[in-house]
């Protein structure tokens, strides 16, 4: 039952997210690409989009710091490490790279893949195979899943 | 540097960004995880036992988010002026950028700085100023 109801959970908060990123507008390639080009006609949205989601949850993580289990019972699983790898700028540099030709980046990818768009469907396609690009060449899937973000 | 007034959507922008805020705060407490789609979804071509529904389930959960959107009179926006290449080669770079370092948007952007990780501060500032940086070659020098 336990189970059952934890993946209810998982599909309802990916639901949520998912209507978080349509309502807020991130959804769409061109406004982030709007927000990203700030030598042209600057679309600040995105700063707000931030703001309300670290404001929530802000709250969230200090509401679980202060607990031993999650409140379905099951143990915590956050990522401990802190140091600033090479990796961690390199990969970051890259994605956003990425981010700023298209506009797409995973979550809204998804998103729009479910609105029905094809292109969407190539991005989330070629996204997948750089993911296994990096596991396969670069990480050796040498990261256990608590050290990601 | 000038304002986009017109595209500029401060109010849903922050209800919206609140709804991300909610969905990985619940997911935190709930489920003890970083809600962090790339990492998520990427797990998926690895399954272990124990862990491969639940990733579908919740991508499954972003797939049909639209669908149930539309409900509520809800249709999101997506506009695509990326021509199939750009798209491909885009594809490739958020997919291995945010595996190689370890998360993307969601889970340093908002799940990070929410915990004030300073990983994914330092992640968070070196994707955007990626993203500054190529819109502005894209638009500016190369005039696409």
């Amino acid at each position: 039952m336990k189970n059952h109801f934890g993946l209810f959970s998982q599909y309802a908060i990916g639901v949520l997210f998912g209507w978080g990123l349509i309502i807020s507008g991130m959804s769409n390639p061109q406004k982030i690409l709007g927000f990203l080009d700030l030598a042209g006609n600057w679309d600040p949205s995105l700063l707000f989009v931030m703001l309300g989601a670290v404001l929530v949850g802000l709250a969230g993580f200090y509401v679980l710091s202060k607990k031993t289990e999650t409140f379905l019972g099951g143990a915590i699983d956050l990522p401990t490490r802190r140091d600033i790898t090479k990796p961690l700028m390199i990969g970051s540099l890259i994605f956003g790279a990425g981010w700023g030709i298209a506009g797409f980046c995973p979550g809204p990818a998804l998103v729009a893949l479910g609105s029905g768009h094809l292109k969407a469907l190539v991005f989330v396609i070629a996204m997948l195979v750089g993911m296994e690009i990096s596991d396969r060449f670069f990480t050796g899937q040498k990261i256990s899943p608590s050290d990601k973000a | 540097m000038q304002i986009d007034w017109l595209s500029f959507t401060p109010i849903p922008s922050l209800l919206g960004g609140m709804i991300l805020g909610l969905a990985a705060a619940l997911y935190a407490l709930l489920h003890g995880r970083i809600l962090g789609i790339s990492g998520i979804v990427s797990g998926l071509l690895h399954p272990q036992v124990d862990d491969f529904a639940w990733r579908l389930t919740l991508t499954l959960g972003l797939l049909t988010a639209p669908f149930l959107a539309a409900f509520f009179g809800i249709f999101p926006i997506v506009e695509i002026d990326s021509s199939w290449l750009a798209i491909m080669i885009a594809g490739l770079l958020v997919g291995f950028g945010s595996q190689y370092g370890s998360g993307c948007t969601s889970g340093h952007g908002i799940c990070g700085l929410s915990r004030l990780s300073p990983r994914s501060l330092a992640a968070t500032l070196a994707f955007m100023f990626a993203g500054f940086v190529m819109v502005f070659v894209t638009r500016h020098l190369l005039g696409a």
